[in-house]
């Protein structure tokens, strides 16, 4: 349904005097399934947004190709802004308009009739559950509201592909899970969804497959069991004092049950072992012999986080 | 035709939301009556006008020039406003056509002013000024193409830069220069040679004059036809250049 190859952009940017190059997106394979929910996983500024707005035909790419829903991207931009829909992160909707004025005017940008077009934007206020208030100007809206309303105006037009761009950002959980069980419906109504996240929960609960963006490039893909389970055995972590953290650390590289050994931030350390049962009595021995205090220990299946870690070194929970 | 019908959806979106907050038409036009009633009954013994009615008619036509330079180089705030809401870059992901983003809302913009020089005129009417309607009709042409082609640049610029902070200062920096050597005020036949050299090189000057020869009956004057000829190929490149940055612009 999406396929990209070597897609790159840089941006120049100007600080003070100096002109900065920013490489967004250096060079992005990506394969989507029809039907599929497809996650784009990676910390801010990872180039999520970029890679977006350039299938979504708003920005041009530096580089590399795509075909989107059978149309080419460079090619013919707009038959692939017929095809398809896309959600902003921030926002969409103006202050003043209700919910139904702008689904009607959405529409009918799409070039579809005007009384189709009400009749459009009637059904998906009632889909959205947002009948009750479609009169009322946008700016008097919840969140929840607002981004429901914004994803209503991203698929008016009934595309094969919808993109949204960190759609639960900024929703308190209750909204959340609402927005997650719209997202559903989306793909049981039969549309490709692509939507970017830096939440492990909802690219882990949510997402058919992901891709794991860092820098620029993906550093992984597959779905969320493929990813955790290259990772085999389990995750331990120990939580120590900044200072005891460096020494502990020395401590454990050498044993032959650790697999492989990350340090967080903070003081903390993650260790991938075989058999967390076996391991954790051993690593207390060590760090006991050697006198030094332990604040936490926990163990855990290998998440999603854990795949980032070994990938990129860094934890996504901390970035 | 699907030109004419996206401009269509776009103005009428645009006016509709203009109307239910018309307030704004009358803000616009508070000032130019102010100066109607306040400043305009100095003029006929400074201009040494024979009748009020004279010097109304080389006042207002340069008033309502003005009215069309500022009110248009001053939209691109309202654009802005729309780029931070990401109202634009909703309508760019959708086949809608780019010119008819800029044009629907630059009509907008030409419609109000028009709505702002009928209450001008009929209140210098009271003052005892008398214009021809075909006169006044080709008058207002001129003050239409006028305000499209400085809310068209207005949009792009603010395209461009963005931010409020950037578009304030540079419209300001255009405006002034481009209204004093213009003759809006006073017309320029008061002025010193070398002045009025450097006015000849104002496109807006020549709009004055057309206007106010429009006003004063004198259709046939030359400077009615260069007047609109030189406003209706700015508006052109205007239009043209704005569409552009509507079709390329990044967030
Ligand atoms: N228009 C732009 N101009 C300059 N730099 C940009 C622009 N858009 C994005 N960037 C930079 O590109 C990088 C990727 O940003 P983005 O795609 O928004 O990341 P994400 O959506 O994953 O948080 C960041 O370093 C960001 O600052
Ligand atoms: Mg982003």
């Amino acid at each position: 349904m999406i396929e990209t190859r070597g897609l790159r952009k840089s941006f120049r940017s100007r600080a003070g005097r100096e002109t900065k190059t920013v490489e967004a997106v250096r060079g992005v394979d990506l394969d989507v399934s029809a039907g599929e929910i497809f996650g784009f996983l990676g910390p801010n500024g990872a180039g999520k947004t970029t890679t977006l707005r350039m299938l979504a035909t708003l920005i041009e790419p530096d580089g590399g190709q795509a075909t989107i829903a059978g149309a080419d991207l460079l090619k013919n931009p707009g038959e692939v802004r017929r095809r398809i829909g896309y959600v902003a992160q921030g926002g969409s909707t103006w202050d003043e308009s209700t919910a139904r004025e702008e689904l009607v005017l959405q529409a009918r940008m799409y070039g579809i009739a005007k009384a189709e077009a009400q009749r459009r934007a009637a059904r998906a206020l009632e889909a959205f559950q947002l009948t009750e208030f479609a009169d009322r100007k946008c700016k008097t809206y919840s969140g929840g509201q607002r981004r429901r309303v914004e994803i209503a105006l991203g698929i008016i037009h009934e595309p094969k592909i919808v993109f949204l761009d960190e759609p639960t950002t900024g929703l308190d959980p209750q909204s959340r899970a609402h927005m997650w069980d719209e997202i559903r419906r989306l793909r049981t109504d039969g549309m490709t969804v692509f939507i970017t996240t830096h939440y492990l929960d909802e690219a882990d609960a949510l997402c058919d497959r992901i891709a794991i963006m860092d820098h620029g490039e993906v550093v992984a893909e597959g779905t969320p069991a493929e990813l955790k389970r290259e990772i085999s055995g389990d995750v331990v972590q120990v939580g120590l004092d900044l200072t005891a953290a460096n020494a502990v650390g020395k401590l454990l590289e050498g044993e032959e049950y650790v697999n492989r050994l990350e340090p967080l931030d903070e003081g903390a350390l993650r260790l991938f072992v075989d058999d967390g049962a076996t391991a954790i009595p051993r690593i207390l021995r060590r760090i006991d012999g050697a006198g030094l205090d332990l604040k936490s220990i926990e163990l855990h299946r290998p998440s999603l986080d854990d795949v980032f870690l070994t990938k990129t070194g860094r934890s996504l929970r901390e970035s | 035709m699907k030109l004419a019908r996206d401009t269509w959806l776009i103005f009428q979106r645009q006016l509709h939301l203009l109307l239910r907050n018309p307030v704004w038409v009358f803000v616009g036009v508070f000032q130019p009556v102010m100066y109607l009633l306040l400043f305009a009954p100095l003029l006929k013994p400074a201009l040494n006008a024979p009748t009020q009615a004279e010097a109304y008619k080389i006042f207002v036509p340069g008033l309502l020039v003005l009215l069309a330079i500022f009110g248009g180089l001053f939209q691109g705030f309202g654009l802005i406003a729309e780029l931070r809401a990401g109202v634009i870059e909703r309508s760019r992901v959708t086949p809608v056509s780019r010119l008819a983003l800029l044009l629907g809302r630059s009509l907008r913009d030409v419609v109000s002013l028009l709505a702002q020089a009928v209450i001008i005129t009929v209140l210098a009417l009271l003052f005892d000024l008398r214009v021809f309607i075909g006169d006044l009709l080709l008058a207002y042409l001129m003050l239409a193409l006028i305000a499209l082609m400085t809310s068209a640049v207005s949009y792009g610029v603010a395209l461009k830069v963005k931010s409020e902070d950037a578009l304030a200062p540079l419209m300001n920096t255009v405006a002034q220069p481009v209204l004093l050597l213009s003759g809006i005020l006073l017309p320029l036949a008061f002025a010193p040679g070398w002045l009025q050299g450097i006015a000849r090189w104002n496109p807006f000057s020549w709009a004055v004059d057309g206007t106010r020869a429009l006003f004063n009956g004198d259709i046939g004057n030359d400077r009615v036809w260069q007047g609109l000829t030189i406003i209706t190929v700015l508006a052109a490149a205007g239009v043209f250049w704005a569409a552009r940055q509507f079709a390329r612009s990044v967030r």
